[in-house]
């Protein structure tokens, strides 16, 4: 069989555009997309800084009272709501992912995304209540 | 409504152009007229040597898309009243090499459709004496979206990845590979899983989603990549965990 790239040959002169490097500052979609990739930085930043915040509390309250600083302050403010804004995209992104048939039907988005806002919710709420002494 | 509206269409010539250059056309702007209609104005009326593809004129067919306005759009389905006042660009599809005008070379995509074995893959045929094989409605409409797919490679226009990374396999040939991964007559999963594990099969999507909006038939094609990256993992995960298990 002759091959389907063999009429190819006879257009030497094809036009390719390069994908810009900005790709993504060209339309709103991509650039949310950019947005939720670049969140999971903040999801790592969180993971290293908690294990830092373990190490000093083995430390004393005064390692740990270097924590307090405004940098890191406003660095885990923007920081969590980035990671709110991953939690959010990817739990609204589950139902495409998760195709589950009970009785020959598919399961409606809202009973796939909906059980990890109800874990999110009693996980906080557990953390919060272990923090503050509950 | 306007009486007329400007339409901005790329040309390319190989044989004269270096590149691709905007030749702008006033069309008359009807209300049932779509930019498919438009583009066949021009063609009759005012310029014989401009070159597009198209078909069916009905959504059926997959020929005619294009960018319009920077979105990937089958121009059959694109009323020109809905792009009013105008104007309305109109683009070769985007990461495609041009061949002339709006013309795009295919063959990429075809060749990738071709590797994921888009057919029913049997590990034997049953001799046709015992019939055909049967499929209850509930089983067909396990695939039955995925199926909808006309080749209109929207949703490759849609995806960054595929244009910055061209080996990737794309949306609809995953899409078509799911399709067929999921038709209870089909035995071909393991078959397809071994090209589609690699870098540039599944794994090279980043679920941008774009493929899913863009795609006119609403075959969901991010779904179906994600939903078979899930079934590999599971598939990898009982394969360690179990690896006595019939594969």
């Amino acid at each position: 069989m002759r091959s389907a790239g063999g009429y190819t040959e006879y257009h030497p002169r094809w036009y390719r555009k390069r994908v810009s490097t900005y790709w993504w500052l060209h339309s709103w979609a991509y650039f949310r997309f950019i947005l939720r990739e670049l969140s999971s930085v903040s999801v790592a930043y969180f993971v290293v800084l908690t294990l830092f915040q373990i190490r000093a509390l083995t430390r004393g309250p005064q390692a740990y009272a270097e924590f307090e600083s405004p940098l890191i302050i406003v660095l885990s403010v923007i920081s969590f709501l980035f990671v709110v804004f991953h939690a959010i995209t990817w739990f609204n992104l589950t139902p495409s992912a998760v195709a589950i048939r009970i009785g020959g039907k598919r399961l409606p988005d809202i009973l796939i995304a909906a059980p990890n806002y109800a874990a999110w919710v009693v996980i906080s709420a557990t953390v919060a209540w272990f923090v503050l002494g509950g | 409504m306007p009486q007329t509206i400007t339409l901005e269409v790329t040309r390319y010539s190989p044989e004269s152009d270096t590149e691709p250059r905007t030749q702008e056309f006033e069309v008359p702007c009807h209300k049932e007229w779509v930019v498919l209609d438009a583009l066949n104005h021009i063609k009759n009326e005012l310029d014989g040597s401009l070159s597009y593809r198209w078909s069916c004129r009905m959504g059926v067919c997959g020929s005619c898309g294009m960018m319009v306005n920077g979105e990937p759009t089958l121009t059959c389905a694109a009323f020109l009243h809905s792009y009013a006042p105008g104007p309305i660009r109109v683009e070769p599809l985007r990461y495609f090499p041009v061949v002339r005008d709006l013309v795009v070379d295919i063959t990429d995509f075809l060749s990738k459709l071709q590797k994921i074995k888009p057919w029913i893959v049997r590990e034997q045929e049953k001799p046709l004496s015992e019939g055909e094989y049967l499929q209850t409605p509930q089983e067909l409409d396990t695939f039955k979206q995925f199926s909808m797919c006309i080749n209109c490679m929207l949703c490759y226009s849609a995806c960054p990845v595929y244009g910055l990374e061209p080996d990737f396999t794309g949306p609809a040939a995953i899409a078509l590979a799911q399709r067929y991964n999921m038709d209870s007559r089909d035995q071909g999963t393991a078959e397809r899983l071994e090209i589609l594990s690699q870098e540039e099969g599944i794994w090279g999507c980043t679920f941008v989603g774009e493929c899913t909006k863009v795609c006119p038939k609403n075959v969901d094609p991010a779904g179906a990549i994600q939903q078979y990256k899930l079934a590999a993992t599971m598939d990898w995960f009982k394969s360690v965990l179990m690896p006595w298990g019939a594969k």
